[in-house]
């Protein structure tokens, strides 16, 4: 044997989380063209919404920032449920699990890359609703990119850890969505509010407390779920 | 005294609420500025209360229960976790009749309505796992989470939907609520408590008799 | 003969699993003793591959204690999994992933792996020509082949094979037999499944059946040739539970 067996130590939490972030990013990579796909759907989602509500162009205006997150939400629910699916497909996280590989790792490791799918995704609708929806973007980058973050992180916690309870039962392209949404209303409605503040000016300041608001909501749920993790993996 | 509490537990509570709704309904004045549209609140506060002190006690069990394994925790948080959507489903259809009779809508962006929301909505969900997951541990396990992650989030809830904008007529109440009025309400709410804590011991035990014998102990055989 | 404890690697006691309403195991007490090779056998659903599974520390008991390398399953499961290897009808591979990532992870996870050696492993199991082929395209006789690789990487004290020998063709089932003699040579505890119990006999020392859940003939020694057939055959024909 190359080592003796009371040192087999297994990686660092940090070197864990590494490791996870790039297997499911080299794994969104491969499946590249369903993830093009889920890009699309949201592009279609917000389409529908335009064309449910328009033409009025006010409106449109008005309800932006609030189409934008649906449509992140909506996409949400599909890369979540296949971020889990690649490990239902062959019990491949059973497999982590017994290396053994510690499950905060696991949760904090995909949360992440599902946070960084969830960012790219949010960015790449701005302009799309810049154009469609007419309005503009008075904010800096920087507050917008916070915002577009603390958005797409607040949706992965808790959508990490519901995409794994709901990838282990019948009927969970349903269940996902069910448990998730309630949960994620306080962060819609910052998010939308502040996106909404990006978009149309913010005179009264209103910026800091909405974006206090997705801060303390994400750090509720990341240790929430990071500790609760453990839970839902371990049989 | 367990037969004495099972025999006069809902007694007293149908009682209270006979007593309190007539006292509501009829004999209470009417309110200065709703008239008599407002009564519905004899029902609907009440109501809303037992919902989420229902919801309290599912979380509470169900924390203990990721600590302890606890079958009788999993049974209360069942009872509590479903009993905690009837009622909240009550207050809410109750709550917007009144708003449409004193507001002329059915429902605002309020925090105590956004919050109640959630709460039913997610336990609902709560409730779906649990019918969707067949072994037992397992769905202990994994509707506590779901229960726990639900109640972490009602302060968050309290504070977004505030900022946000609401009109919940907590205050005018109050003011305009003569001692009657206050008592009436006092009565219901207590008599609504007595009620869900009737149905609480009686839904629990079925689901406690039903975990028993999901849980029951392997057949004793010998080879033959 | 009772052997101290610290010398054998498993020691279940009164271990029962439920799954739903169904009792999957029931009341198993048994030891393995270190450097032993079990041969397991039972028929379908005798409950083979939940052992299997709990032995791996992948499931814990519903009632009764599980106790690997004298640690406690369930408790210490971090000190337990590092030495031993499970290879199962699940593959726990990443389909999208090639030969070469697949393995690569373990190194990942675990950096006490000396993954200098997954070139030659991956020769050992003829797998070198399809290294950076993704696991998608490979048939059920080639996964198996892999995660053979896997557990050779990993040099485990505990070996856990459930049906090594299924979906295998010929040169195959010698290679499997071939990397289960070499890992024999190392001294580690093997516990096998197989319904081939001839070939199982040939490989093991050890003789261990389960019916219904139940354990029908402990962990015995084995002694002529022929002996784990003839058992298993009497053992299923016999009345009893089902």
């Amino acid at each position: 044997m190359t080592s003796s067996f009371a040192e087999r130590r297994p990686a660092s939490l940090v070197a864990g989380v590494r490791a996870v972030i790039n297997k499911d990013l080299l794994l969104e990579w491969r499946s590249r063209a369903r993830v093009n796909a889920t890009i699309f759907f949201a592009f279609l989602t917000l389409l529908l919404f335009l064309f449910a509500v328009g033409p009025d162009t006010h409106i449109m205006a008005q309800s932006a920032a609030g189409y934008l997150w649906l449509a992140v939400l909506l996409s949400s629910v599909l890369s979540l449920g296949e971020s889990f699916r690649m490990e239902a497909e062959n019990a491949a996280l059973e497999g982590l699990r017994l290396l053994p590989v510690d499950p905060k790792a696991m949760f904090l490791g995909k949360a992440i890359a599902n946070t960084l799918f969830l960012f790219l995704l949010a960015v790449i609708l701005v302009p799309v609703t810049v154009a469609m929806c007419g309005v503009e973007v008075q904010g800096s980058l920087m507050h917008g990119v916070a915002i577009l973050f603390l958005g797409a992180a607040a949706i992965s916690a808790p959508g990490t850890l519901y995409a794994a309870i709901a990838s282990q039962v019948r009927a969970r392209d349903v269940l996902l969505p069910l448990l998730l949404f309630p949960v994620l209303i306080p962060a819609i409605i910052g998010a939308v509010k502040a996106t909404k503040l990006l978009f149309a000016g913010d005179p009264m300041g209103d910026l800091g407390r909405w974006t206090a608001l997705l801060i303390f909501f994400n750090a509720t749920y990341w240790l929430l779920c990071l500790l609760l993790f453990g839970r839902v993996v371990e049989e | 005294m367990k037969r004495a509490i099972d025999f006069g537990l809902p007694l007293l509570a149908i009682a209270g609420i006979v007593v309190g709704e007539i006292m509501g309904l009829w004999i209470a004045p009417a309110e200065r500025h709703m008239g008599d549209v407002y009564r519905i609140i004899y029902v609907h506060v009440p109501a809303a209360w037992v919902a989420l002190l229902s919801f309290l006690i599912a979380a509470a069990a169900s924390f203990t229960f990721l600590f302890k394994t606890s079958w009788a925790a999993d049974a209360l948080a069942e009872a509590a976790g479903e009993l905690g959507v009837l009622f909240g489903t009550v207050a809410y259809i109750l709550g917007a009749i009144w708003g449409k009779g004193t507001w002329g809508v059915w429902w605002t962006p309020d925090p105590k309505l956004t919050a109640m929301a959630i709460l039913v909505f997610g336990f609902a969900g709560y409730i779906a796992l649990r019918n969707l997951t067949e072994e037992p541990e397992r769905r202990a396990a994994w509707s506590a989470v779901v229960a726990i992650i639900l109640a972490a989030g009602i302060p968050i809830v309290w504070f977004a939907v505030r900022w946000w904008g609401g009109l919940h007529q907590n205050q005018s109440t109050r003011d305009s609520m003569n001692a009657f009025m206050g008592a009436t309400l006092g009565i219901n709410v207590l008599a609504f408590t007595l009620l869900f804590v009737w149905f609480l011991r009686m839904r629990y035990r079925v689901a406690k008799a039903k975990i028993d014998e999901e849980l029951s102990e392997p057949p004793e055989q010998e080879l033959a | 003969m009772t052997l101290p404890s610290s010398s054998m690697v498993v020691q279940l006691n009164n271990v029962s699993k439920r799954y739903g309403r169904r009792w999957a195991l029931v009341q198993l007490t048994f030891a393995i003793p270190e450097k032993s090779s079990v041969l397991l056998t039972g028929g379908n659903g005798a409950g083979k591959t939940t052992l299997l599974r709990m032995l791996a520390t992948s499931l814990k008991s519903t009632r009764g204690e599980v106790r690997i390398f004298d640690k406690l399953s369930g408790v210490d499961n971090d000190l337990i999994r590092p030495r031993l290897a499970l290879v199962t009808h699940d593959s726990h591979l990443y389909d999208d992933l090639s030969a070469e990532e697949n393995l690569s992870l373990v190194g990942h996870f675990l950096p006490w792996v000396d993954m200098r050696r997954m070139g030659d492993i991956l020769e050992r199991v003829g797998l070198a020509p399809r290294r950076a082929s993704a696991v998608r395209g490979f048939s059920a006789g080639m996964r198996r082949r892999l995660c053979m690789g896997r557990m050779l990487l990993v040099e485990p004290e505990l070996v856990l094979l459930d049906e090594p020998f299924g979906q295998l063709d010929p040169p195959g089932v010698a290679l499997v037999e071939e990397i289960i003699r070499e890992v024999q040579q190392k001294q580690v505890t093997l516990v096998m499944s197989t319904h081939d119990v001839e070939r199982g006999e040939a490989l093991c020392d050890h003789h261990l059946h389960l019916k219904s859940g139940r354990v029908l003939r402990a962990v015995e020694p084995l002694g002529e040739p022929g002996e784990a057939t003839r058992i298993a055959q009497e053992l299923e024909a016999r009345g009893g539970w089902h």
